[in-house]
């Protein structure tokens, strides 16, 4: 049961009004990048390579530029000049803005056009004339490996595409514990390609102001502030200095992790502006937003798992070769070149594991950035889960007796995991078994079993994941080096209302209703009462930004924390109003009473209103607090989901018969917003199991490049999804919340997976790669003598 | 470039434009008339952000050419709200909580503001079919069919509007 | 993705409409329900120098019985199938596949004869229109004449249509009492094109013997094609599991499926048997009057 403090009018947590951001995007007036119009303001548009690698032998821009309306073609050497061809990746790799002599994957940025309009500007991009001369080509990972394979990146100065090496664990121990299991089951799983695909695409307006020197860019970025300080860094020796760079993150149609990264298109913007003295607007398509954005996945894993006969999970080893395409621009902490890769013991208690990842470059766009979930974890879970299921069914055992089994036990939180992390809290056996009770788990089982004897396939998939979120303590999480806190200011008028303002950025989230509500909770100022504002990086307190499910655990913590700071000057200033020590005082949501005394009351408005016109004196005047809070742990969301399949033997099409999700992410702010992020990641986790994969042919041609062959699902495939929850507070946290967007991501696709794989295991097929297409299943089917 | 002189109707207003003729209708809506509620969110008419009334029928703006609502009537998710405040869609979409970004958001509406019309409720199978030309990628659309039946209902239902359980909700 | 610019006419008149279409020769594109035709000019596949718009000419959406034929104006909207009484119970063939062509929103605009004239092999009604042995009415600078179905697909996105013709009509034959027919489509996601599909129009007498049959596929060769193989293994033969069996394994034999992101040729062809079968035995079942 979600349980409330405070009255639906002040609508603090546990409650779900409204959405205090929806009256201006159900009426058309939400202010997203493209809807930003300035006066004078230029269009960009970019040509980009039809070639996975080409030494570039000219680029004639002369026909493009007797367009009239073309002010400007931009190219690398121009670039070159003020030392801005290249950038780094938020990962510490390096990437060209532009090319000065090689493009090293298709649609990689050639040139850019600035024109007075962008009919215009679409018109000389084909104008441009650019000879190319082809390079060998790799875009395999393991064949980018092997010696003498084709350099992609041979700037780096090193004789190999290998990038980094990246281990955990012991491998002694974890070896000697696998030798003494029973059994060792061993699975390659490959992830692939993907992208977040949010409706709206990237893009930004830059306007540089000669006068003031000043630059301010409209940007759809999920971190604002962290993107200031890039682009101070990056562009310092121009001239760019922090103060005199104001980012502003509009309304973002849709983040999910794609809207982190510096792309090159940001860059060129700001340098055609500063140049040209101009406002200049880049809004990318579709196409280039599939073929060029920073990818997620592309995870190439051999894993090993123990088990003995009776059920016992013993240790895990898993190997991983990371394709990030040109260059490593992954969002992740920095210490964590595979991200949080590492939490892939998942929910079970082992004693041994050791994991290893080698990052690689290929010709394929830069990436290694999320969708939708924190650094890596669904590559983690997608393989413990899977890796669990192929062991469950080996040794005999159901799948979730084998879960019940090895789950780390309730009293063992916190849990400190044999790959290093605390786990806050969990209770694992109750999200399965309320799973299992709602889907009527033993029922299926039976049917499945007629069904099977009538030669019909029906399949139920498990998977119990333990997400990892809210990064993070400054001890190991920096990106670039900026520690992973993020802060919260509230301001109280006073009349009683407040303003407060986070160093995130909601991109759909409902941080303008969940932060109010918070700060609803914390100081009783009803939650309409409570403006919140992110995204402009000169006012709002500086923060890391909203990807990774950790605007709750850490901005939210930070209101939570603010809100406590304001209450304690209320105290001071109710004591002294109430002519009371501040010991005899009382709080609930709203107000001061003294002790003993219900009539001896001052409300929280009453207090803002002294704050400023009768406030004791030795006391500062207002009442405000700022908080930049530095979470001590990560907090651990988890969940049981399960799925139901049928499988059409004649077509090889899966179909989801019915999916509950039981999640735990703490205390819940908002049901329906938290009800809402379930739902949403629960078909983005859908995705990739059954839909989209972005792929490459031997030429590094992109397949998958747009909306007709990159298949998000519609309201058609999105199964009606029933979802639930309990609740284990997180320990740690102010608020005992936990973070919840990104868990049915991670969560869904091995309950898909292991659905479909547990309809054929009676068949000899052991496991089937994600996405399992119609065709791929069908192959499944008939290599197993399954006719149709 | 030639340019022609286009009268159209939008929202009950009658309005004029300059365009070229390969102005795309929904470029003529955000940059010619103003109105910045029609969203593009791809070139291959598969995302439906764009979605508009062209006399009363839903259809994608980024597939018609501006020229071709010469003389029309044409209606945007700016018009959806009447003088008495927003319509049974809008506000069915604020209270299930169907958008989270809101970027899908009016082209969703539109189509649902079509699809309500009918008198008889249709199925969570027929709303499903109904708006999949329409992506939404935050959603995953459970909400938004419940916003789609929240409106049928206080459009076409005597009886006020029940308070729906949710399952995540208690 | 911004289209190239061009001229734009709006004949206001078929007359008008084949006069612009004469004098500006292959420079013009026929604008219908631009469904195909526009994505393909923001991508810049194609650049047309002309747009002649014919969607301002009257009467040129309708669907009307007439002699023993339903007439079906070119510029007839998919939806229009969708919400036909007339379609929807004569006709369940072409509310069927009207039904998967795309999405609502698309099928709101997007119109039979621009369908049927574009020719991709991945278009659905070409299939049916084989199926169904429709005839399709053209009109050019010498007048106008009806081509059938089997004639008008002769190349990869290429028709009989003469220089300056355009498709005015499309006739197709009221079914019998005896008459039983579908498509079936399969496809990665709703609204995409065919991994394949297939279009089965068929009469069974009252001996339960196939008098009839045509079999149109769709996204199975470069051409939209009947499956004339399949077809023969039902005419005159008892209809049941395994002259069924023997049909679809015919039409699967005699596609020509090209290996591309919905699968391998391997897949499309045994798809093309599973989906045949199904077709086949519902129309049978209509045919034959268990089932509408």
């Amino acid at each position: 049961m979600v349980t409330t403090r405070t009255t639906p009018e002040v609508g603090g947590m546990g409650h779900s009004p409204r959405r205090k951001e929806d009256p201006r995007f159900i009426q058309g007036k939400g202010n997203y990048i493209e809807d930003i119009k300035l006066p004078g303001m230029l269009w960009m548009d970019i040509v980009r390579s039809p070639y996975a690698h080409a030494r570039i032998v000219s680029i004639d821009a002369s026909k493009a530029l007797a367009i009239p309306g073309v002010l400007a073609v931009i190219t690398g050497k121009d670039l070159e000049k003020y030392g801005l061809h290249w950038m780094p990746t938020l990962m510490s790799d390096t990437q060209m803005v532009l090319p000065t002599d090689t493009v090293k994957y298709q649609a990689q940025e050639v040139c850019a056009v600035i024109a007075t309009e962008r009919y215009i500007a679409a018109d000389a991009i084909q104008a441009v004339e650019v000879e190319y001369e082809e390079l060998p080509v790799v875009v395999d990972p393991f064949k980018a490996m092997e010696p003498g394979a084709t350099l992609v990146r041979p700037d780096k100065g090193k004789d190999t595409n290998h990038i980094w090496h990246w281990e955990v664990g012991d491998p002694d121990a974890t070896d000697a514990i696998l030798k003494a299991s029973d059994l060792v089951v061993k699975q390659d799983v490959y992830i692939p390609r993907i992208h977040v695909a949010s409706i709206e695409t990237c893009g930004c307006v830059a306007s540089f102001d000669k006068v003031e020197g000043k630059l301010t860019v409209w940007m759809t970025t999920q971190a604002p502030h962290a993107i200031r300080t890039v682009l101070a860094l990056v562009a310092g020796h121009v001239g760019l200095s922090e103060e005199r760079i104001r980012v502003i993150s509009p309304d973002i149609g849709g983040g999910f992790g794609g809207k982190v990264p510096v792309y090159p298109g940001y860059v060129i913007a700001i340098a055609a502006s500063v140049l040209i003295g101009k406002p200049v607007k880049w809004i990318e398509d579709r196409m280039e937003n599939l073929q060029a954005d920073s990818f997620a996945r592309d995870y190439h894993t051999t894993a090993e798992l123990g088990v003995n006969r009776d059920g016992t999970l013993t240790a895990l080893r898993v190997k991983t070769l990371a394709d990030h395409g040109y260059a490593d621009s992954a969002a992740n902490p920095s210490k964590f070149p595979a991200g949080l890769y590492h939490i892939c013991t998942g929910s079970y208690d082992l004693k041994g594991a050791h994991v290893e990842v080698d990052g690689v470059y290929t010709n394929k766009p830069p990436g290694g950035v999320a969708y939708r979930c924190s650094f890596r974890v669904t590559e983690a879970v997608h393989t413990i889960e899977r890796m669990v299921d192929i062991a469950a069914h080996e040794i005999g055992m159901d799948p979730a007796a084998l879960r019940m089994k090895n789950f780390i036990e309730e009293d063992q939180f916190p849990y400190k995991s044999v790959l290093g992390w605390e786990y806050d809290s969990g209770n694992y056996h109750a999200a399965l078994r309320k799973a299992m009770d709602i889907i009527g788990y033993e029922d299926l089982r039976k049917e499945q079993l007629e069904k099977r004897a009538k030669g019909e396939l029906m399949g139920i998939g498990i998977s119990s994941f333990t997400e990892i979120v809210g990064a993070g303590p400054s001890r190991d999480f920096d990106i670039l080096g900026i520690k992973m806190f993020d802060s919260a200011e509230i301001r109280v008028h006073p009349t009683g209302k407040a303003i407060a303002r986070f160093g995130t950025k909601s991109q759909g989230q409902g941080h303008e209703t969940t932060y109010a509500q918070i700060v609803a909770e914390e100081l009783g100022i009803p939650m309409s009462q409570v403006q919140v504002e992110e995204g402009d990086t000169d006012t709002a307190p500086y923060g890391l930004g909203t990807y990774a499910s950790r605007s709750t655990p850490t901005a939210g913590a930070a209101a939570a924390m603010a809100a406590r700071k304001i209450r304690d000057k209320a105290r001071k200033i109710a004591a002294y109003l109430l002519e009371a020590d501040e010991e005899d005082l009382e709080w609930e949501p709203g107000k001061f009473s003294v002790r003993g005394n219900p009539d001896a009351v001052k409300t929280i408005q009453e207090i803002a209103f002294a704050a400023y016109t009768n406030h004791p004196q030795g006391m500062e005047a207002g009442l405000e607090a700022t908080h930049y809070y530095d979470p001590p742990n990560l907090t651990y969301p988890f969940g049981s989901y399960i799925c139901v399949v049928d499988i059409d033997k004649g077509t090889g099409q899966v179909t989801i018969r019915r999916f509950v999700a039981i999640d735990d992410c703490g205390n819940i702010i908002n049901p329906k917003i938290v009800e809402g992020q379930v739902h949403g990641g629960l078909t983005m986790g859908l995705a990739p199991s059954l839909y989209e994969e972005i792929s490459y042919d031997e030429a590094g041609n992109c397949l998958g490049g747009s909306f007709v062959d990159y298949l998000v699902p519609t309201a058609v495939e999105s199964p009606h999804w029933e979802t639930g929850h309990t609740i284990t507070p997180s320990p740690h946290h102010p608020i005992g919340a936990k973070g919840v967007g990104e868990s049915p991501t991670v969560g869904a696709p091995p309950a898909i997976a292991n659905a479909v794989v547990d309809a054929l295991w009676h068949l000899g097929v052991r496991h089937i790669d994600i996405p399992m297409t119609p065709a791929r299943v069908w192959k499944v089917l008939r290599d197993h003598g399954v006719e149709g | 470039m030639s340019l022609r002189e286009i009268h159209l109707t939008v929202n009950g207003e009658a309005r004029t434009a300059t365009v070229e003729n390969r102005l795309l209708l929904v470029h003529c809506i955000r940059e010619n008339l103003g109105l910045t509620g029609t969203h593009v969110g791809c070139e291959t008419s598969h995302c439906g952000a764009c979605t508009i009334h062209v006399e009363g029928t839903p259809v994608k703006s980024c597939t018609m050419f501006a020229v071709q609502a010469d003389g029309k009537s044409i209606t945007t998710v700016e018009g959806l709200a009447g003088p008495d405040g927003i319509s049974p869609v809008q506000e069915g979409f604020w209270e299930e909580h169907g958008l989270q970004c809101g970027f899908c958001t009016p082209g969703m509406m539109m189509t649902a503001t079509a699809l309500v019309r009918v008198e008889e409720e249709p199925s969570e199978a027929e709303i499903r079919e109904a708006i999949s030309g329409n992506l939404c990628r935050c959603t995953g659309y459970v909400n938004i069919v419940r916003a789609i039946q929240f409106a049928h209902r206080k459009i076409h239902s005597p009886a006020p509007v029940p308070v729906m359980a949710h399952e995540g909700g208690e | 993705m911004i289209p190239a610019a061009f001229d734009y006419l709006a004949p206001a008149s078929l007359d008008e409409a084949i006069d612009l279409l004469a004098r500006h020769g292959p420079d013009a594109k026929i604008l219908s329900g631009g469904m195909s035709l526009i994505p393909a000019m923001k991508i810049r596949l194609a650049e047309p120098a002309v747009i002649v718009d014919i969607n301002g000419i009257p009467d040129f959406e309708y669907l009307r019985e007439e002699g023993g034929q339903l007439h079906i104006g070119a510029m007839t909207r998919e939806s229009a199938f969708e919400q036909s009484g007339l379609v929807r119970h004569g006709y369940p063939i072409l509310f069927e596949t009207a039904k998967v062509i795309a999405d609502p929103l698309v099928r709101n605009r997007a119109t039979i004869g621009g369908n049927i004239a574009h020719a991709d092999p991945a278009n659905d009604h070409p299939a049916t229109m084989l199926a169904v042995g429709a005839t399709i009415v053209a009109r050019g600078p010498n007048g106008t004449r009806e081509i059938a179905a089997d004639d008008f697909f002769n190349g990869f996105f290429s028709t009989a249509l003469e220089d300056g013709e355009m498709v005015t009509e499309i006739r197709v034959p009221a079914p019998t009492a005896r008459t039983g027919s579908t498509y079936l489509k399969f496809e990665r996601k709703v609204g995409d094109y065919a991994i394949a599909a297939v279009a089965v129009n068929l009469e069974v007498d009252e001996a339960g013997h196939c008098t009839s049959a045509r079999i149109g596929l769709t996204n199975v060769s470069d051409v939209p094609m009947r499956a004339r193989n399949a077809e023969s293994a039902l005419i005159g033969h008892a209809v049941n599991a395994k002259s069924i069996e023997a049909a679809s394994r015919e039409a699967a034999a005699e596609c020509d499926p090209k290996a591309d992101l919905r699968g391998p040729v391997e897949y499309k062809r045994d798809l093309v048997r599973v989906l045949a079968g199904r077709a086949i035995g519902r129309a049978v079942a209509r045919a034959q009057g268990r089932t509408h």
